[in-house]
């Protein structure tokens, strides 16, 4: 038997990051036409965040002192961007669920079969799920409204800072849902995937500032909610809408909200993206 | 000059199951291997390490005039992979499906769209070319997946199980397409555990259990080795069978293996149809009856049996290579 020999040269990729984008282009196109399939699917992802606007205005609105204010007006005002954070990052279960669930079909092997980018499949699937997220929040904001939610209500706003809030948050929900897609690389099956992915997106959210002022929290988890990248994007959507916040903590990320919360955002996603797509190289799902 | 699909010494082992033991393969230019064995042998994962979906622990192999090892997305753009399962997005349409596989091999946006009416056309998928591939049969989910894999018309294909759960008909209609996709010249690797499917598309076959390839030849050569034709005779009643023995050694080219609670006897001959008439003639003679008779050539399930010294039984293809380690004998002076 002769030699194993490397006939071919081959030309490393031209442009790999034109490919990588346009491998993910056309793999989050795959995945918005599947979510317009399933509509259901983003039915029950809207039902959930309106519950909480609907619940925590009217149930919890009544008794919350936000700022030394007890008028439920303040409450929702200062609630909204609370509960927009934690619709961006729930949305994030789903979206490990639904790499989970690609991972074992037989499409996962024709994807790492082709010559393409290798990290699209994951990069399509979270801008395919960023799509979602936007379209989810835009629903949220006209039900807050509808209950009362206004911007401006206690400070300066305008439409650009009214549109960078969202836009932090939409940066939220996007580093959030590559935590995700780690998590639906590492688990064994996609329902494994959406409780683990849930589980630990309730300490995130409510050991932060989104519901209560966290001054009235022991120290020591005082410390942890002011220091949250969850707590960070909440502050700066705040400020931004003009909403009431409370009186912030002497911790950085409380006095540069702006900043920390694009920080914190970007590195997650610089982290989490690179050990997603490493795991997603080596899976032998 | 290797071949088309060149493979030397693959291992690859998972915790503690080795799955592949050091295979290797040469499968010239526009020929086709049919890998064969029973689940667990390594089949998958030969193919799995052949179409870059996995690293083998050693070893080397080349596809395409392309170093796997070194090179994979270079092989990634010269092969077509169509796998045990339909690997088609059922929430998208035909056409959608072929659309984003084409563009995902690099082609241009109305170029995949081109190529991907054609395939439906020669798929015989058009009239469901818009239908989600949720409502298509499992044979159309089959003839999309080779469609997929069809996209670039690559000059290696791998098929894993290509028909495994089809019934007879779907069967036979992929095995029409396959053969004429290789009459075009397209080079191809199966797998599969039909030892019939292997006989009826391949030119050649090697035959793999516990992770190597313990024979390889053309169906005739495998045959060969088995020892020809045989007769077998189930007699009517238990007490003829030391008779019927006697009636089979004198016509036969070996001895008469008996299966008492069957009442089967067979018997290695050669002469064909004319001694089967004469072996009925004797046994008629003799007064005994029998409930059936015939000549059987040797299939390629006798070849394994002889070959393995088990019959290609299915394993759980996970946990199938731990599974019955011990007990097997591993015919290896077979395969010299």
């Amino acid at each position: 038997m002769s030699a194993v020999t490397d006939t071919v040269r081959v030309a490393p990729a031209t442009n790999a990051v034109s490919q990588s984008l346009r491998d993910s282009m056309v793999v989050a196109k795959r995945n918005l036409i599947r979510m317009s399939r399933i509509p259901e699917m983003i039915i029950y992802g809207l039902i959930q965040p309106i519950m909480f606007v609907v619940l925590f205005t009217y149930v919890f609105g009544g008794s919350m002192q936000i700022g030394g204010s007890t008028s439920a007006t303040d409450y929702k005002n200062f609630l909204m961007a609370g509960i927009f954070a934690q619709t961006v990052t729930f949305a994030t279960a789903s979206s490990g669920a639904g790499i989970a669930d690609d991972m074992h079909k037989g499409l996962i092997d024709r994807f790492r079969s082709l010559p393409m980018a290798r990290g699209a499949v994951l990069t399509g699937r979270t801008l395919a799920d960023l799509v979602q997220t936007a379209l989810t929040l835009v629903v949220l904001a006209v039900v807050a409204v509808l209950v009362g939610w206004r911007v401006g209500s206690d400070g300066d706003t305008n439409v650009g800072k009214v549109l960078a809030a969202f836009g932090l948050l939409l940066l939220l929900g996007y580093a959030f849902t590559w935590i995700g897609a780690l998590i639906g690389m590492s688990v064994k099956t996609p329902e494994a995937a959406t409780s683990s992915g849930l589980i630990w997106l309730f300490p995130v959210t409510f050991i932060s500032n989104a519901f209560v002022d966290t001054s009235n929290m022991t120290p020591w988890l005082r410390h942890v909610a002011d220091w949250n990248p969850f707590s960070a994007t909440v502050q700066a959507s705040r400020e931004l809408f003009g909403n009431p916040g409370v009186s912030p903590s002497d911790a950085w990320p409380m006095q540069h909200p702006v900043w920390a919360s694009l920080i914190y955002s970007v590195l997650i996603i610089v982290v989490f993206r690179t050990l997603a797509v490493r795991k997603y190289r080596s899976a032998t799902a | 000059m290797p071949g088309a699909i060149y493979a030397e010494g693959l291992v690859k082992t998972f915790g503690d199951v080795r799955a592949l033991d050091g295979v290797d393969l040469d499968v010239p230019e526009g020929t086709v291997l049919g890998l064969l064995g029973p689940n667990g042998a390594g089949k998958t994962t030969t193919v799995r390490c052949l179409t870059t979906l996995l690293r083998p622990d050693s070893g080397s192999a080349v596809v395409a005039g392309i170093d796997v090892l070194r090179h994979p997305d270079a092989v990634r753009r010269s092969i077509g992979l169509s796998g045990q399962f339909a690997a088609v997005d059922e929430y998208l349409t035909g056409r959608e499906n072929l659309q984003m596989v084409g563009q995902l091999y690099q082609m241009k946006a109305r170029a995949a769209k081109v190529r991907a009416a054609e395939l439906l056309e020669q798929f015989n998928l058009a009239d469901a070319a818009d239908r989600t591939a949720k409502t298509y049969s499992g044979g159309m989910r089959r003839r999309l997946d080779l469609a997929a894999a069809l996209v670039v018309s690559p000059p290696v294909m791998f098929m894993d199980e290509p028909t495994t759960g089809l019934d007879p008909r779907n069967r036979q209609q992929l095995w029409e397409v396959i053969k004429q996709l290789v009459s075009g010249g397209t080079t191809l690797l199966l797998t599969t555990q039909y030892l019939e499917e292997a006989d009826h598309l391949a030119h050649d076959i090697a035959v793999v259990d516990h992770g190597r390839v313990i024979a390889t030849g053309t169906s005739d050569q495998l045959k060969a080795r088995t020892g020809g034709e045989r007769v077998e005779v189930v007699v009517h009643e238990r007490e003829d069978i030391q008779a019927a023995v006697a009636v089979l050694s004198g016509f036969g080219k070996g001895d008469t293996t008996v299966e008492e609670h069957m009442r089967k006897l067979t018997v290695p001959v050669t002469g064909g149809a004319k001694l089967l008439a004469e072996v009925i003639r004797e046994l008629d003679t003799r007064g005994i009856e029998i409930d059936d008779i015939g000549l059987r050539r040797p299939t390629l399930d006798d070849v394994f049996l002889s070959l393995t010294g088990h019959v290609a039984e299915a394993e759980d293809e996970e946990n199938g290579a731990q599974a019955d380690t011990q007990g097997h004998q591993r015919s290896k002076e077979a395969a010299k």
